[in-house]
């Protein structure tokens, strides 16, 4: 199977010179029909990323952890909670976000077996692993081994919730707020939380 | 891909850059302008991408599924006609 599963992951330099040649093509009949500009599709990916950060998911997770209230709006519903901090989720499409707290006993862990659907605006860009055919295809069947690969160890009792994205609905991962973190501020509990904590691939 | 056997470990690259070429960051933009200026919907896009031949599909990287998709639809859409004056 290793001559799938080393196609599918990075291209080539053959194809990657193919792929660029393509795009470049169809950036200039884009261009020619006045459908679009590179100066847009510049602006484009620089919005996103300055827009798209795993901050946001970060200063989403602290606010929860120091605000009961906030967290049972958050978890009731995502979408009116995040805006409540200013983060605008509809970036590609209008999408519900829904949070899923991790606690005693129970761990969520998120994927999109489809495609790559994943929160962008609360995470930034998705990593490859997230969007591999690897990830994608054992996430679901075997998360205690993905678990492992990332050195993440969940208790045999502990019992974990897969969850598969889709083009309407995102899941966010609300990890447990460390043990000994109560004199931290806000600010200094932000610093604490990872995107892979916010995936479910990390604790936190 | 859900439950699927046989695509080996994960690879996890530490300090990722969000794109690895240029024309994965060109790919992006293309299927977000598309998308927000309602060429044509998430739904279709994954369509167009899902509906790649299996092989073709699983010989491909991530962004090189996307150019398909997204050359796909222009073709359908019919993007690049001229509209009559």
């Amino acid at each position: 199977m290793s001559h799938v599963h080393d196609g599918a992951h990075e291209s080539s330099h053959e194809s990657s010179a193919g792929a660029a040649n393509r795009v470049k093509t169809l950036v200039a009949a884009l261009e020619a029909a006045n459908v679009l500009t590179e100066r847009e599709l510049d602006e484009t990916v620089e919005s996103f990323l300055a827009h798209a950060q795993p901050a946001n998911g970060a200063r989403v997770v602290a606010r929860a952890w120091v605000d009961d209230a906030f967290r049972e709006r958050l978890l009731a519903d995502g979408n009116a909670a995040v805006a409540e901090l200013g983060i605008d989720l509809a970036h590609w499409a209008p999408v519900r976000l829904r949070v899923v707290a991790n606690g005693p006993g129970r761990h969520n862990l998120i994927v999109c077996t489809l495609c790559s659907c994943y929160p962008l605006a609360l995470l930034g860009p998705s990593p490859t692993w997230y969007k591999s055919d690897a990830y994608r295809s054992r996430a679901v069947r075997d998360p205690r081994g993905i678990l492992a690969e990332f050195g993440t160890h969940v208790d045999a009792g502990v019992e974990i919730t897969v969850w598969d994205s889709t083009a309407e609905v995102r899941y966010l991962v609300l990890p447990e707020r460390p043990a000994g973190t109560e004199s931290l501020s806000e600010t200094e509990l932000e610093a604490l939380v990872t995107r892979n904590g916010l995936i479910g691939t990390a604790l936190v | 891909m859900g439950g699927q056997h046989g695509f080996g470990s994960l690879q996890i690259e530490s300090g990722e850059p969000p794109f690895h070429h240029e024309w994965e960051a060109r790919v992006f933009a293309l299927n977000r302008f598309m998308l927000r200026s309602g060429r044509y919907t998430l739904d279709e896009f994954r369509a167009a991408v899902e509906s790649m031949p299996p092989a073709e599909y699983l010989a491909a990287s991530y962004y090189e599924r996307w150019l398909h998709g997204i050359e796909r639809l222009v073709r359908e859409k019919g993007v690049l006609d001229v509209r009559p004056g």
